[in-house]
């Protein structure tokens, strides 16, 4: 077996070979590789990270939104974690993304995208084009706003 | 098709073969406020569309508001049956991004506590799933078995329920005296107690047949669907996260992580009560190798310093003014630590701009994932075996609507 480290390594550097142009930036911080990605390539590269053995990503661990600020541009982040059991190696990846755009779905890679993709829509509208349902998930259906926006207020708008 | 869909093609006839029935929120064998909605044809499920958020409170929102020391109190009520676990995957997230090291008499102790809670959990579920299925006695013998560990959990922190008893840094103060010798008498009765639910429920052959081949999860969908934990592992995938990616020392324990292939109700079952098992072990040798020495480190940017020091000294007292004032500095990034609850994987996903407060923190809750696969598990099902699957996946609703 492996060490972690060195599957780390390893899958790195078949990363940068084979997706250089559509990687953002690679970061490694407290042992956790992150893969910023373009957009555009996402869906086809969830597809090869979940189908080739190199990779084998067979379960999708969760997806949430980060709000980088009101003047950040592009505004959001979608934060997407992936697990690997033959690897055991786990992999996180990101899209940025603004207000007036929209982030491919990976429902049709990993079924269980549904409900997080939900919930960032839900809480930061951030939205998925080619979701099957794209509607709130936790918050009620008529509620305004998107409460884990940063200028969303702690205690909701009022009046 | 969407739920008014749905709605609409029953209303359009009348006559149509399949009714829908709404199950919750309120409802007792939901565990909390969960809502489905089922499409019956006669008493055979179609499709169930589970409806969460009925408990949703902002936690993920609240917590960007906190210092992170006092984001641990919010970790205690998002799964509220596995607060110690809940304190120890924040903690364990904050302690990497800090890079503090614990004293090992504080790793033994956060061990110890979180497979007491791990028992205490899956009495709960032991209990309500008994009687979810009519088997009534079950439900009072858990629940006094339970009682015990939430006394320990009382002598250790004064709460029950939520004691956030970890500390970024250790724990929050050492074991009270006569705890060990407490927590070894339990140890000593609680086999007895599992063996008469052995008894109860195992070879039951109600039971048997209420569960065997009910609710089957195939180990290709649980990966699909990002189900973990017993619910995982009854389907024939050994995935504990104590064993494949140890935290706190958990590589030093003897230990077996259970595993079933069958992936049906009974399966799950059988997962669970073996845990309780393999827990009590851990739970010995913890007590067996506590070593003496402090139980929170001693790094001055996480814990306030003695109160002997900084009663006497400046620089103590200045460090304990700036970390009661301005918090704990963290420097910016960005982890995911997970642990494993009694229901699967609990991830903290964490931000950190380098302030006092944490930028984001997002909870990656096992019950959320492990619900949304329940749909698989029910289609075909009689409605009267919706409620079995519903306790063999053990939810908690405070974790998934958070």
């Amino acid at each position: 077996m492996k060490s972690r480290m060195e599957v780390q390594d390893t899958q790195r550097d078949i990363f940068e070979q084979r997706f250089g142009p559509h990687i953002l930036e690679v970061k490694e911080q407290w042992g956790e590789l992150t893969l910023v990605l373009a957009r555009e390539a996402l869906v086809s590269l969830c597809e090869t990270l979940r189908d080739d053995p190199a990779f084998d990503y067979k379960m999708l661990v969760d997806i949430c939104g980060v709000d980088r600020g009101v003047g950040a541009d592009p505004r959001f982040e979608v934060v997407y974690h992936l697990y690997s059991f033959t690897h055991r190696h786990r992999l996180r990846l990101k899209v940025r993304v603004s207000e007036d755009e929209v982030v491919p779905t990976v429902t049709g890679i990993w079924p269980n995208a549904n409900w997080y993709e939900r919930e960032v829509y839900d809480m930061f509208g951030v939205r998925f084009e080619g979701h099957p349902e794209l509607r709130r998930l936790l918050m009620p259906d008529d509620w305004e706003g998107h409460p884990l926006r940063k200028d969303y207020p702690l205690q909701g708008y009022r009046g | 098709m969407a739920e008014s869909e749905v709605l609409l093609e029953v209303e359009r006839s009348p006559l149509a073969a399949t009714m829908m029935v709404n199950m919750g929120p309120q409802h007792p064998s939901t565990h909390g406020v969960l809502r489905l909605v089922l499409t019956l044809d006669g008493e055979r499920v179609v499709e169930a569309k589970p409806d969460i958020g009925y408990l949703h409170t902002g936690m993920e929102k609240l917590a960007e508001h906190k210092k992170y020391q006092h984001v641990i109190t919010i970790t205690d009520r998002t799964d509220y049956l596995n607060a110690m676990g809940n304190n120890l995957g924040y903690v364990l997230a904050v302690e990497k991004m800090l890079g503090v090291e614990i004293p090992p008499r504080a790793q033994v102790i956060r061990v110890l506590m979180a497979e007491l809670q791990r028992i205490a959990s899956h009495l709960v579920w032991i209990g309500t799933h008994g009687l979810d299925l009519g088997a009534m006695s079950l439900f009072f013998y858990a629940f006094a078995e339970r009682e015990k560990i939430l006394q320990l959990f009382e002598a250790v922190s004064g709460g029950r329920l939520t004691p956030s008893y970890l500390r970024i840094g250790g724990v929050m103060a050492d074991l009270p005296d006569g705890f060990t010798a407490r927590v070894l008498d339990f140890c000593r009765e609680f086999p007895r107690a599992l063996d008469e639910f052995d008894k109860l429920l195992t070879n039951n052959p109600i039971f048997r047949m209420r569960t065997e081949g009910v609710g089957r999860l195939s180990a290709e969908d649980a990966i699909r669907w990002g189900v973990t934990g017993p619910s995982l592992r009854a389907s024939g995938v050994p995935y504990d996260l104590r064993r494949v990616h140890p935290y706190s020392g958990y590589e030093t324990y003897d230990f077996e992580v259970a595993t079933r292939t069958e992936g049906d109700v009974y399966a799950r079952y059988l997962v669970r009560v073996q845990e309780m098992r393999e827990s009590l072990k851990i739970i010995r040798q913890a007590v067996e190798k506590l070593p003496p020495g402090p139980v929170k480190c001693d790094d001055p940017r996480v814990s306030l310093p003695p109160r002997e020091k900084m009663l006497t000294q400046m620089d103590a007292l200045i460090y304990h003014f700036l970390l009661t004032a301005e918090g704990i500095k963290v420097p910016p990034g960005e982890v995911y630590v997970a642990v494993e609850s009694p229901r699967g994987e609990l991830g903290y996903y964490i931000v950190s701009d380098g302030g006092p407060r944490p930028y984001r923190v997002h909870i990656r809750a096992p019950s959320f994932a492990n619900v949304q696969a329940l749909p698989l598990m029910v289609r075909g099902q009689l409605i009267a075996d919706v409620v079995a699957v519903i306790a063999s996946i053990d939810i908690v609703l405070g974790e998934i609507d958070r």
